[in-house]
């Protein structure tokens, strides 16, 4: 590249830098347009997902990032792939580095606790993302889990209890028993069923959120149960496992599939569409990163005097898919989020 | 030595008559065990792991270990389905991920026989270098769902049956039979016995045993390509997350729980079935039982325990049986 061009460059770039000031400049102070921006600016947002690489963290990423770019503060995201020591550790660091506001992703309740009161003890704000840790930490988003299980027995009881001309019998499919999902869920799945005692669980089993081994449990439960009525099963993407060993037994249709997830297109809506899932509770993970993005907002602008001493929680409203709701639009597509965000 | 007059209660026996009690136990207190469906079942539930055994028993008979078996299938089988996604030919998507298993084959054979590091650190390792380098570069995402080619033939391969038997079942007979020919058969696989039982002996009486290494892992590789199409197309999608789990412990267990010796040269692929049925029979009678996750747990690790005390104390170890973990 010669000098002249350089020089060209170079002018072309500092002009669009002066266009971009000059557009910016241009907005009028409506009194807190201005000093909003200066309040997150240049700020620092942490995020220890459980995992990246799946449907819920990688639209909730999107959305930090989209508005990280947009409101210019720094995001660091710490991957620690599944494993809880590195995300403990991951945590614990990011508390020394001091950033403005700590976003995590607890993989048991209790794992995080300790480090969620140490964050906030040393005056940094915590968010906890879709999974309940035993400390509140500052803002809680996310599914509420009881509710959920609520709400897919209500789905199971209509189709396998009393008028349905049904055994009654189903099945229930855990995840990892230390999951807020499964402790919660199963509490509320028994405690539904107590006004319903003509529905019956014959077999409840974890299959560590696997759907290989979910399939492997299904094909023997079915087996052992020909007249089973439905399975509860807690996460589309083990769920999927459960749907294959009913498609494999000729009864798609016949056996009822209740399963949850943060209804990503290819995990919800499309197995909604083909049959594979009778119903299904979405806590919409596209929903949820827009509620992070604004939490994140709210609490670097109003930074909590004390730091986990009042907590609020933003439950994700809950949408039910059936056929019969499973309109465009139900579900959202991760390629989109990440282009356009959430 | 073993004599031939009396019975002799080994390894393999010991988990025969195990399974064989837990089997008639079943039979007489589940109504719903001893069917035909249930048996099958049973089988089919246990088929990817009886597979992958065989690719493990292989090396391991060789005198090696394969930790990336694991790792291999799951991330193979993971790109061929983002492949046939994006719109490639299923044939052609097999053919590049069958040829991405076997490159992971080729290096750890390479590893272990060139470079000459141990088995046991050069497939750990690979195991992780080739889940990091796929997961990486070449998916999407964690979870890839068979979407291009699902209601083909290869979607038939795993979720479909011939006469009522499941196509896993059926594979995993046949993964079973070629591998015991070629082990019993072939002037590879007698090599591989001799090899696994004396690599030096061997060596000097002409075993070619760098090249012999080499297809002992490509081999694995191939069975554990195999076994990933298998588990992908019987439940629609591979989430490569189980590349990071338990599985490989499972794998080496039924391998020797049956009776193949970790020192190698020593056992057959009949003993990687009798593991694996053994595991199959207890899971299922657990499942139907309904018993908690967590106490399955404990009575899997208890009755494994049993078998190996059982053998420890009917074969107690002498200064020339006691050379095991020479791995």
């Amino acid at each position: 590249m010669n000098k002249h061009m350089l020089a060209t460059l170079l002018a072309a770039a500092i002009g669009t830098a002066g266009l971009i000031g000059a557009v910016r400049a241009e907005q009028p102070d409506d009194g807190l347009v201005n000093e909003s921006a200066a309040a997150m600016k240049g700020k620092k947002v942490a995020f220890v997902p459980i995992a990246m690489g799946f449907d819920l963290t990688e639209a909730w990423a999107a959305g930090l990032k989209h508005d990280a770019e947009s409101l210019g503060y720094n995001l660091t995201i710490r991957d620690p792939n599944w494993s809880v020591d590195a995300g403990a550790q991951a945590f614990s660091q990011l508390i020394s580095e001091q950033p403005d506001v700590i976003v995590v992703h607890p993989p048991e309740i209790q794992a995080y606790t300790r480090l969620i009161q140490q964050a906030n003890a040393q005056g940094i704000p915590v968010i906890t993302m879709n999974l309940k840790a035993d400390a509140n930490g500052d803002v809680f988003i996310g599914a509420n889990w009881y509710d959920i299980a609520v709400k897919q027995t209500e789905a199971i009881v209509k189709s396998c209890g009393a008028g349905s001309g049904k055994s009654g019998k189903i099945a229930v499919m855990q995840g990892v028993l230390t999951n807020p999902t499964s402790q919660y869920g199963i509490q509320a799945i028994e405690a539904t069923l107590k006004q319903h005692p003509e529905v019956q669980i014959v077999s409840n089993q974890a299959a560590d959120w696997d759907a290989s081994k979910a399939h492997a449990i299904a094909v023997t439960v079915l087996k052992a149960n020909p007249d089973l009525c439905g399975f509860i099963g807690m996460w589309d993407n083990m769920d999927v496992g459960i749907a294959a060993a009913i498609k494999e037994a000729g009864k798609t249709g016949q056996v009822a599939l209740v399963s949850s997830g943060g209804g990503n297109q290819a995990s919800a809506c499309d197995n909604v569409a083909n049959g594979n899932f009778s119903t299904y509770i979405s806590y919409d993970a596209k929903g949820q990163a827009r509620d992070l993005m604004m939490a994140v907002r709210s609490i670097l602008q109003n930074k909590p005097a004390e730091p986990g001493a009042k907590a609020y929680a933003l439950y994700t409203p809950l949408k039910t898919i059936t056929k019969d709701s499973n309109y465009p639009g139900a579900c959202w597509n991760l390629d989109d989020v990440k282009k356009y965000g959430p | 030595m073993r004599s031939s007059a009396a019975f002799v209660f080994t390894q393999e026996r010991i988990v025969i008559v195990i399974t064989l009690a837990l089997f008639v136990l079943f039979s007489a207190t589940l109504s719903n065990f001893l069917t035909a469906g249930n048996i099958l079942a049973l089988i089919q539930n246990v088929s990817i792991l009886g597979i992958l055994g065989v690719a493990m028993a292989l090396a391991i008979i060789g005198r090696g270990i394969d930790l990336s078996v694991v790792a291999t299938m799951a991330v193979s089988v993971a790109w061929v389905l983002q492949l046939s996604n994006n719109g490639v030919p299923i044939d052609l998507a097999i053919l590049m991920g069958l040829g991405l298993a076997l490159s992971i084959g080729l290096a750890n054979g390479f590893l272990v026989a060139y470079i000459e590091i141990p088995a046991i650190f050069a497939t750990l390792a690979m195991g992780t270098v080739a889940y990091g380098f796929v997961r990486s570069l070449l998916l999407d995402d964690n979870l890839i769902y068979l979407k291009g080619a699902s209601d083909t033939w290869f979607e038939w391969i795993g979720s479909g049956q011939v006469l009522g038997v499941p196509n896993a079942v059926l594979l995993f007979g046949l993964v079973a039979l070629v591998a015991h020919v070629i082990l019993r058969i072939t002037v590879a696989g007698r090599f591989l016995y001799a090899m696994g039982d004396n690599p030096v002996a061997a060596r000097s009486t002409g075993v070619p045993i760098r090249p012999l290494i080499l297809l002992q892992y490509v081999t694995s590789a191939a069975i554990a390509f195999i076994a990933g199409v298998i588990a992908a197309t019987s439940v629609d999608s591979v989430e490569t997350r189980i590349a990071r789990s338990n599985l490989v412990y499972d794998i080496i267990l039924v391998v020797v729980i049956g009776g193949v010796g970790l020192s190698g040269g020593k056992g057959s692929i009949r003993n990687v079935i009798v593991g694996t049925l053994m595991i199959g029979v207890l899971v299922n009678g657990m499942t139907i039982m309904n018993v908690p996750y967590t106490l399955q747990n404990i009575i899997k690790s208890l009755i494994l325990l049993g078998a190996i005390i059982v053998d420890s104390i009917m074969n107690p170890r002498d200064e020339q049986t006691s050379q095991q973990g020479d791995i």
